[in-house]
């Protein structure tokens, strides 16, 4: 049974009692849609050996656990937060600071990214407790200022984050390029179908499945008990509180599990880049990206996130080559070359957001699937 | 009545909210600065530097907070206003030239008010047509109200790169504006004083509009409770339409006359400013102009202090401030309603 399988498998049993067989259809081009993309993502080396595609594969592989992490909020349990890349930054600087430090070694990772993910869950915790009582609304507001916060002081405190620049460090040996897993009768690294088996290849194994285990511990958890009484929450807060249940310490671990998540992402990230700085990690243009990537999925959908990564990402990276074109070739026009300029391709995205929000809230797999994310 | 020690803390509260109460945070705020400074003729420019800031900061957060008050909608989209305002002021000075630069203070004043005048009457058409098309289909669902301000303002982001471009744009600062008076050996900006006499004219025509008038009866009433408001008759959506546009405007004016300070603009101009907007909003309480005012001018204050004294702690302070009054008052300082 490959990956892509299992992925299909852990998401059929998410909500066995809910499903609607009328929806079959549209389930079954979700699921396939997800089984492709998980045995894209599992071959990839292999598929589109190309530095561009493993690139692009591996960002994928990392947004999927980020954006996943973020529907536990916003799909799952109606919270808006903004703070998602300050958790995501957190995970990537603490790597990237004793990746810097230590050197390269699986302890420095292990400690670094440590102490990344203990300090995000302090802070979900910390903000979670201080402000997850009051309106979703107060709480965006809370987060946003949170994260802007974070991204300040991740560029003036230079001693330490590099500021501007960021960090640039090396990773373990057993990811570098020139480190041969198996070698052939040559001494050279062995190589099957055409793709060397050396470093580079033991990295993105790394993050695949590293992605894959926290993608994986995600079902599960909105599987659980503990997922369904995040349903209930988000669909009547008053009643889940009259229920029994707390909402408060509801909303605060799920918040503090979104971090733990959003944090490992990081590391991932950080390991994969060997760069860490604001632009890739902090920026408000990720917080975005990952709004729109979930908000695209389809909320309240697990697969959805994996859909949406897979659909922004491809865009992000082949959508601006293909505006480029569309400008030359209408550059003799008068302002068409402006709006097909590619740096304006967010214009684009932004406007089929707006539609999309309007004219289909539950998002791509939510449609198809027939169950909407969210109210 | 018997006195006993339970309810000694809320006498004292009481007592303290009938003197002024939160109103004297500012107050403290720069007492405790000045011990920190030391110098009292910096301590007096910073003061008055934090008071324009916070004036500034002001026009753009009580229009975001009235409208959340009013209609219960938190327009993420709002600091595109902010930048529209910013490029459209900008753009109105660098047209009219040799008015703005000229030795003429008369023409100097008149070609700045027309920029912030242009300013404003663009966010109130841009506001109206805001709310017709973006938001009036996603009233009463906060989760896709964040979601299309949010995609609004990334449209009206990239609009603003599409006609301005992403290089800096200079701006014209009318020449009667520039440099600064020294007074008593306190030197002040003479675009500081202006931005705060502007400011305070915009609280106290607020203010009365609010509190002397049928429309701000409506209004307030309308803040407090919606359903009543409708029940007994009136349109609330033509209210929600006016604050609206009031609202953007607002934030137009303010943007403008943080181009004019700044002296350098650029597209991303409304999402710094709007960090602090959200802290003064939520500082000084949803839905309340004097709330929205007391915060802009902890805000300003808080970050011009700070900025002398600790230089890289100036954003994050205000985020201290906001978290420690949010322990303090989980609903902000002065909040119309608790919701």
């Amino acid at each position: 049974m490959t990956m892509a399988h299992q992925h299909a498998a852990a998401a059929k049993t998410q909500r066995p009692s809910l499903t609607k067989t009328q929806n079959w259809p549209g389930r079954l081009v979700v699921y396939g849609a997800v089984a492709l993309i998980g045995l894209a993502l599992a071959f990839a080396p292999f598929l589109f050996p190309d530095v561009r595609s493993q690139e692009v594969a591996a960002r994928i592989c990392v947004f999927i656990v980020l954006v996943a992490s973020y529907d536990l909020l916003i799909g799952y349990t109606g919270i808006v937060s903004f703070a998602h890349t300050m958790f995501f930054g957190l995970g990537a600087y603490g790597t990237a600071m004793a990746l810097k430090t230590m050197g390269p070694g699986f302890e420095a990772i292990l400690l670094g990214g440590g102490a990344g993910v203990v300090a995000a869950l302090l802070l979900a915790l910390l903000i979670g407790l201080l402000s997850l009582r009051v309106k979703a609304i107060f709480f965006a507001m809370v987060t946003l200022s949170a994260a802007s916060v974070m991204m300040v002081l991740a560029s003036q405190l230079s001693d330490f984050t590099g500021g501007e620049d960021g960090i640039t460090y090396s990773i373990p040996k057993l990811f570098s390029p020139a480190t041969e897993l198996l070698t052939d009768a040559d001494g050279k690294a062995l190589r099957v179908f055409g793709v060397a088996l050396n470093g580079k290849l033991a990295l993105y194994y790394f993050v695949f499945l590293s992605a894959l285990a926290l993608f994986l511990t995600m079902t599960r958890i909105v599987a659980s008990p503990l997922g369904s009484v995040l349903k209930a929450i988000r669909e009547n807060e008053m009643r889940a509180e009259a229920i029994g249940y707390r909402v408060v310490f509801y909303r605060t671990t799920i918040f503090c599990i979104a971090a733990i998540m959003a944090a490992s992402a990081g590391i991932l990230r950080a390991v994969w880049l060997k760069y860490t700085g604001p632009e890739v990690v902090l920026s408000f243009d990720i917080m975005i990206d990952i709004l729109l990537m979930v908000v695209i999925g389809g909320m309240g959908t697990m697969l959805g996130a994996v859909i949406g990564v897979a659909l922004m990402t491809l865009a992000q990276y082949y959508l601006k080559d293909l505006m480029a074109l569309g400008a030359e070739a209408t550059a003799n026009l008068p302002v068409v070359p402006d709006l097909l300029n590619p740096e304006r391709w967010l214009l684009w995205l932004g406007l089929g957001f707006i539609l999309l929000v309007y004219f289909f809230p539950s998002g791509i797999a939510g449609t198809l699937m027939g169950k909407g994310g969210s109210k | 009545m018997t006195l006993n020690t339970a309810s000694l803390p809320a006498r004292i509260r009481a007592d303290i909210d009938r003197f002024g109460g939160v109103l004297w945070l500012p107050v403290l705020l720069a007492v405790i600065a000045l011990l920190l400074i030391g110098q009292p003729s910096t301590w007096a420019t910073l003061t008055i530097a934090g008071l324009a800031m916070g004036m500034m900061i002001f026009l753009m957060a009580s229009g975001l907070s009235l409208i959340f008050g009013l209609m219960d909608v938190l327009n993420f989209g709002h600091s595109a206003f902010v930048t529209a305002g910013a490029f459209i002021g900008a753009t109105v000075l660098a047209w009219l030239g040799f008015w703005v630069t000229g030795g003429n203070p008369a023409l100097n004043l008149a070609g700045l008010l027309l920029a912030i005048a242009a300013a404003t009457i663009f966010g109130a058409l841009a506001g109206w047509f805001f709310e017709r098309v973006v938001i009036r289909p996603v009233y009463q669902d906060h989760l896709r109200q964040i979601l299309i301000t949010v995609g609004a303002l990334i449209v009206a982001e990239e609009l603003v790169l599409l006609i301005w471009g992403g290089a800096p744009i200079p701006v014209p600062r009318p020449a009667v504006l520039t440099g600064s008076i020294v007074f008593a050996g306190v030197s002040v900006e003479i675009y500081r004083i202006f931005a705060f006499l502007l400011g305070i004219l915009v609280y106290v025509a607020m203010h009365l509009v609010l509190n002397r008038t049928r429309l701000g009866l409506l209004i307030r009433a309308g803040v407090e409770n919606r359903e009543m408001v409708e029940a007994l008759g009136f349109r609330v959506d033509r209210l929600f339409i006016l604050v609206f546009m009031a609202g953007s405007a607002l934030a137009a004016m303010g943007g403008a006359m943080w181009a004019g300070y700044q002296g350098l603009i650029t597209a991303a101009l409304g999402s710094e400013m709007m960090i602090l907007v959200f802290i003064v909003v939520i500082i000084g309480g949803l839905g309340s102009i004097q709330g929205s005012l007391l915060g802009a001018i902890l805000v300003g204050l808080m970050a011009n202090y700070v900025a002398f004294l600790v230089p890289k702690m100036a954003l994050a302070s205000n985020m201290l401030l906001m978290m420690a009054i949010l322990l303090w008052r989980p609903y902000g300082l002065l909040p119309a309603v608790k919701r």
